[in-house]
């Protein structure tokens, strides 16, 4: 092992541990770094630290309680988490949910897409060494997370949507806060450019770094807007259209270029795009029913199931395996950000250490996501 | 210039008082312990009025207060968390390198002390006036890195490694910058020695008087300056989002505290060097003009020191600013920026500065 690792002029490999504790793995990640230098030769990464065994958990829980767990997979997309297991049921028992929940659900998946994308923005900034994007981040979103709060009871694990529709109808003044949040976001949005895409040095540390192509994207299932910056088109918004998504007119980001910085440069596309989104609806959220008639345990037919929705971080896929019985026989989650994660050690080879962080950033991990 | 603004009256009658009352050498010796002191105190105070300076306006970078609890307007507030560092328990890893591990924070700590000796605050505020007062500072600035090395290899951590090689090689690196920006003043100056420097500022301060190739001096001084203080944009030799915290990762407590206050002292330093050779120093703000008699008057009686450490404090404050606003570069861009950018620029400026002052076309 040693002496293969010794190369012909006398320099030597070496192993660096970066995580499970570390700045910018953001959470529990470890990854073994084989460095040359500073230069990356391989990445491992090692995951599992905050494995809570959600899918068995799952296995004991009826589905209305399944939902609670699927909370703290991403919680940056805590609400599309709850949405694709609330749609599974809904089709699997065919029930017709009323137009005002389908209205409703798109707008508050929207606000959290655009909730997570603001951290991650905030993050990536601090991980390129710009503090101060951190602190702008939070402002904004803070704003979101009072919107939330008025209406579900919870800032950021909003457990909002159960099979049938949401769990409280929405606050009176939501939708004048919510004017009043995309009024001041619209205004704040082009600060970022500001501050990080038109940076000089921000633009050299991520253009043509950690270059992923349109194939290794589609073979590794990189989706979200990490995939969608090579070109794969892959958001489930448009291709299988769920809540009221067929409804509203949005355009798919889709970069070619691939890179950090494209990666960079779809999430805030897709910021305008989510702003787009609640503009449109938010002044026709329909009158109706909040929760379509439900019995307090369900019982999903005898077979299996597939639902996807796009959260902020790609598509994540509940596949749920049904005896009859009210607990399911087997679920899977196809959590996005384990995909994701897979690309890491393909494209962040030959790149320096500064650089894989600019990589681990641009893929936009949550790690109790990658590890449930 | 006012002379009741000269400190050296003051130092001056200490001095006769003492020589009254013993040997030459006691003098001497008495001298030098009060002098210690009084630097010893003087880099503690003014570690502690920087860090919460770099606090407060980081804060109002970023839509906070900053500190605000530990006495009015958080003042106290970087005292306690130095007595909370020195009550910590001193650490030296198991497999450290102990006595280079231990020799590190000193080293570090040391360049600074030195090179504050030759830099006039005000008038007659100065330890001692070399003859050679820039080179010194140039010859001991240098040494500095000495210690990040060290720390780093001594901790025996890959992370601390890391950081110390990339200071090594990025210090190294910018020292040429730093050195040749202030080699394009001295042209002008005709000197070494930094208060006659100042005094060759009386009609005005040579970024004015400089024409342009002072200007582009200051410009490349001060990227270069912020680069030999490893702070950001150029502070990866800790890049805490890449390698926890670099060079001092192992370090904790007081030996922290040491690699901590180095920073800010730094900081002092190369901003002073900068408004000495660039803003006059302790010198009033002069128009070289027959009509600006009347202002250039007014101007004297804002005391030397006034003048002096605000405008170290103006050049400090963008320092800070830099550090807030932009993200951070990586290893190779850093050193082509400064041997393919810098470096360059430096050598014309050099040439255009030489070709300015032979002219005569200044005033």
């Amino acid at each position: 092992m040693q002496a293969e690792l010794i190369s012909k002029d006398g320099t030597q490999e070496y192993f660096v541990n970066m995580g499970p504790q570390h700045p910018s793995t953001h959470g529990v990640l470890r990854l073994v770094l084989t460095l040359d230098g500073e230069i990356i030769k391989r990445v491992e990464p090692h995951i599992g630290y905050v494995h809570r065994s959600i899918e068995k958990m799952a296995e004991f829980d009826t589905y209305k309680q399944i939902i609670h767990l699927t909370d703290r997979m991403d919680y940056l997309s805590a609400h599309m988490n709850n949405e694709a297991v609330a749609l599974l049921v809904e089709n699997a028992l065919e029930i017709e949910v009323s137009d005002r929940v389908k209205v409703i659900r798109t707008i508050m998946s929207e606000l959290t897409r655009l909730a997570s994308h603001q951290l991650w923005w905030g993050v990536m900034g601090m991980d390129m060494g710009a503090i101060t994007t951190f602190l702008y981040a939070f402002r904004d979103r803070e704003m979101i997370n009072d919107i939330m709060e008025e209406t579900t009871g919870a800032r950021l694990t909003m457990n909002y949507n159960t099979p049938g529709g949401v769990m409280f109808d929405l606050h009176p003044n939501f939708q004048k806060q919510v004017k009043e949040f995309i009024k001041i976001f619209k205004t704040k949005l082009p600060e970022y450019d500001e501050l990080l895409s038109g940076n000089i040095i921000f633009t050299e540390r991520t253009k043509g770094i950690g270059k992923l192509s349109l194939a290794d994207a589609i073979s590794f299932g990189v989706t979200g807007p990490s995939g969608r910056a090579s070109g794969f088109a892959c958001d489930v918004r448009k291709t299988n259209p769920y809540s009221a998504y067929d409804r509203v007119n949005f355009t798919e980001i889709l970069l070619v270029e691939g890179d950090a910085y494209a990666r960079y440069k779809a999430r805030i596309f897709e910021m305008w795009e989510s702003i787009s989104i609640i503009d449109q609806l938010i002044d026709n959220i329909p009158e109706g029913v909040i929760m379509a008639p439900m019995k307090a345990i369900v019982k999903l037919p005898k077979g299996e199931f597939y639902q996807r929705v796009e959260t902020a971080r790609g598509e994540l896929g509940v596949f749920v395996v049904s005896d009859g019985n009210k607990t399911p026989y087997r679920v899977k989650f196809r959590s996005p950000g384990f995909s994701n994660l897979s690309v890491l050690d393909h494209i962040s080879r030959g790149h320096k250490i500064a650089d894989l962080v600019a990589i681990m950033s641009t893929l936009d991990l949550v790690i109790p996501d990658i590890d449930r | 210039m006012n002379a009741i603004y000269d400190f050296s009256i003051l130092t001056g009658g200490i001095h006769e008082r003492l020589s009254g009352l013993m040997s030459p050498t006691a003098v001497m010796i008495t001298e030098m312990v009060i002098i210690g002191t009084l630097l010893i105190v003087f880099v503690a105070l003014m570690g502690l009025v920087l860090v919460l300076a770099e606090r407060k306006v980081a804060a109002f970078f970023q839509l906070r207060l900053g500190p605000n609890r530990v006495g009015p307007w958080g003042s106290l507030q970087t005292l306690a968390d130095f007595l909370k560092l020195l009550t910590k328990e001193l650490i030296t890893t198991k497999s450290a390198d102990k006595f280079l591990y231990n020799l590190a924070p000193f080293i570090v700590m040391l360049t600074p002390f030195l090179a504050l000796g030759v830099i006039p605050f005000a008038p007659g505020l100065q330890i001692m006036d070399m003859n050679i007062g820039v080179f010194f500072i140039t010859a001991v600035s240098s040494m500095g890195v000495l210690g990040i090395l060290i720390g780093g290899w001594a901790s025996n951590n890959k992370y601390s490694l890391i950081g110390g090689m990339r200071s090594a090689a990025m210090v190294v690196s910018y020292e040429l910058s730093v050195t040749l920006a202030i080699m394009t003043m001295v042209i002008m100056t005709e000197s070494l020695s930094l208060s006659e420097i100042i005094a060759s500022q009386s009609d005005g301060w040579w970024i004015i008087k400089g024409h342009i190739p002072a200007l582009i001096a200051f410009l490349l001084y001060l990227t270069a300056s912020t680069a030999e203080t490893n702070r950001g944009p150029f502070d990866l030799a800790e890049a805490e989002s890449e390698l926890t915290a670099g060079f001092h990762t192992e370090y904790g407590g007081i030996k922290f505290a040491f690699f901590f206050l180095s920073e800010f002292v730094n900081m002092l330093v190369v901003a002073s060097i900068a408004t000495i050779l660039f803003f006059g120093g302790w010198m009033p703000f002069h128009l070289p003009f027959e009509w600006a008699v009347g202002f250039n008057h007014i101007m004297d009686f804002i005391p030397g020191i006034v003048w002096g450490f605000g405008k170290v404090t103006f050049v400090i404050f963008l320092m800070m600013w830099f550090r807030w606003t932009f993200p951070r570069l990586r290893i190779d861009q850093i050193l082509n920026l400064e041997w393919k950018y810098l470096l360059p620029m430096n050598l014309v400026n050099f040439l255009l500065m030489a070709l300015i002052a032979l002219s005569g076309f200044y005033l």
